[in-house]
């Protein structure tokens, strides 16, 4: 079986986000960038599911040259080859499913698996419009897969509990936290990586206008809390609750 | 064009809380847009839901009932948000940002060509507010599309009273094609107490409770003040507590009156699901806790004297109130 997954280059999600000051977009001067941890989630399973079943996995990203080390990680966990779309700035969700359409006719994979969200903008779009532009099937924010007979048996993370859906394959799993635990490669996974092949096209090569629908006209920091307090004790405690803040 | 048309979401016959909320943006959004709010009730026993809503001041609700409908499905619910937008001449078709809604919009935006802006908390008739970055970061969006799309944050609205009167109901009949993913079951959580949303008070445990066992300090405290039981990512991951308790950005987010947080450092990722609560207070034993830092009043001690000692002050103080 073939399964693609995206892999998308993020902002560290354990650095400190600041605002510029103009609004123009954040510090990046000494930020560190990784696999966004939901993608790295849909690597594992990918690789999984091709251990159990036979298969390749193809690792995708969108972004800048360097997102070349993002695809290099998903090949150090399994992957079999990658695939690197150039892309410029302000791409919104809507461009990234177009282009993602395009690769998925050209490599007609049995299933897409992608984090549910990147946890640098938050979106949690993609894998649904990727579906909808196909006419596939979608399990979103999967804590459990399982394949048989040509359907997949997911398992989602839902407000009220736990969702059993069956999804006919082809279709778009978008992965969830519990999904899986992602594997550390080895050195010799990583040192094997480099032999793996990755190829770079552009979304002219695809025939796709990357024009975005939803653009960014500014950025601020949140709204700062008023600051608070130590108290001393419980005693302290409850008289503040009760007293200032009156909402015992 | 310039009317909004909301998609409500229900549970066992009842309004969800939250599409309370996400009615009061669409009701400024209407104002924004020179429009009428239009309400969309999709699946079985909506005619039950068309009276509850009726009094809340929209021009029409649209009903569209089907078997194939009673439990959510992205495919044919989409085809059903598609149509009645077009049908209410939506320039902005959304609904409240909770797992339904996120599975939901994307499919809906395509259909409609719209963009989709995700968890807005604002709008002043251009563009929307929305956080990124864990809500490190809240950002000015445009969509440019004739037809927008959004997910709405519900904690950023106060829930809408109702305005008297009665709305208008126009049924929709579609042809709904076969989907390719199919409802099996829904397991669902348990519980007694309210919806960690919709929760007056919250009260959140991390990875100092040390297990299972010990959240029962926080229920006890919780089911005291009629609050819901919340926790961290590390409590979730470590099945403690049961997933759909997460509080954080990929969680739940959550904006009580009063969060308590204990035993819980604060991540970037846990502050995203709570920091707009109204009454924030933490105890943890390190005082260095990130937590402390959006706390309005932060107890250093130990949780497991502070906390009971906590519950048994408060029960006195309720009890001679």
């Amino acid at each position: 079986m073939k399964v693609l997954v995206t892999v998308k280059r993020v902002t560290d999600p354990d650095m400190k986000i600041e605002v510029k000051a103009d609004g123009s977009g954040i510090e990046l001067s000494s930020m560190n960038f990784k696999v966004n941890p939901f993608d790295e989630i849909a690597v594992e399973e990918a690789v999984r599911l091709v251990e159990a079943n036979g298969g390749e996995v193809v690792a995708i990203s969108i972004g800048p040259a360097e997102a070349e080390t993002e695809i290099k990680t998903a090949l150090a966990m399994g992957a079999a080859r990658g695939i690197l779309v150039l892309a410029g700035e302000g791409l919104d969700s809507d461009a990234v499913a177009r282009l993602l359409v395009r690769l998925v006719e050209q490599e007609s994979p049995d299933l897409v698996i992608m984090g549910k969200q990147a946890v640098d903008l938050d979106d949690n779009q993609v894998a649904q419009l990727l579906a909808e532009y196909l006419g596939w099937g979608q399990a979103c924010f999967a804590c459990r897969v399982e394949l048989a007979g040509g359907r997949a048996r997911v398992e989602r993370e839902v407000d009220g509990g736990i969702e059993v859906v069956e999804m006919d394959l082809p279709g778009v799993i978008s992965a969830d936290l519990r999904l899986n635990e992602p594997r550390y490669p080895t050195y010799a996974q990583i040192m094997k990586a480099r032999q793996k092949e990755i190829k770079r096209v552009t979304p002219e090569d695809l025939g796709v206008d990357v024009s975005p629908k939803v653009v960014v006209r500014g950025f601020a920091p949140p709204p700062r809390r008023r600051g608070g307090r130590f108290v001393a004790d419980v005693a302290e405690l409850v008289r503040a609750l009760r007293d200032e803040a009156k909402v015992v | 064009m310039s009317n909004v048309c909301l998609v409500v979401e229900h549970q066992g016959g009842q309004l969800r809380k939250n599409t309370l909320n996400a009615l009061t943006f669409g009701r400024q959004a209407a104002a924004h847009l020179g429009g009428e709010l239009h309400l969309l009730v999709i699946g079985r026993g909506a005619a039950d839901l068309a009276d509850q809503l009726g009094a809340y001041g929209a021009a029409r609700l649209w009903l569209v009932e089907d078997p194939a409908l009673e439990n959510y499905t992205a495919e044919p619910w989409s085809l059903a948000a598609a149509e009645a937008a077009r049908a209410a001449g939506a320039a902005l078709v959304g609904m409240a940002s909770g797992s339904t809604g996120k599975d939901l919009m994307p499919r809906v935006a395509v259909k409609l060509g719209a963009g989709l802006a995700s968890d807005v908390t604002g709008f002043d008739g251009r563009c929307f507010t929305r956080p990124m970055w864990a809500g490190s970061v809240l950002a000015r969006v445009e969509v440019l599309t004739e037809i927008k799309a959004v997910t709405i944050q519900p904690t950023a609205f106060a829930a809408a009273e109702p305005t008297g009167g009665a709305t208008p109901v126009e049924r929709l009949s579609l042809s709904l094609p076969p989907a390719r993913t199919r409802f099996v079951e829904l397991q669902a959580t348990e519980s007694q107490r309210p919806d960690l949303t919709e929760a007056r008070v919250v009260i959140s445990g991390g990875r100092g409770l040390e297990g299972r066992e010990n959240f029962r300090l926080l229920e006890d405290l919780a089911d005291l003040l009629g609050g819901a039981v919340g926790a961290t990512r590390a409590a979730v991951d470590a099945g403690w507590m049961p997933n759909d308790l997460q509080v954080g950005q990929t969680g739940k987010i959550v904006a009580p009156e009063l969060y308590l947080a204990v035993g819980l450092s604060g991540s970037t990722q846990h502050k995203a699901g709570m920091k707009n609560s109204q009454v924030i207070v933490a105890i943890n034993k390190d005082e260095e806790a990130p937590i402390f830092e959006i706390a309005d009043f932060g107890l250093v001690a130990d949780l497991f004297q502070a906390l009971p000692a906590l519950t048994e002050a408060l029960r006195k103080e309720l009890a001679s109130a």
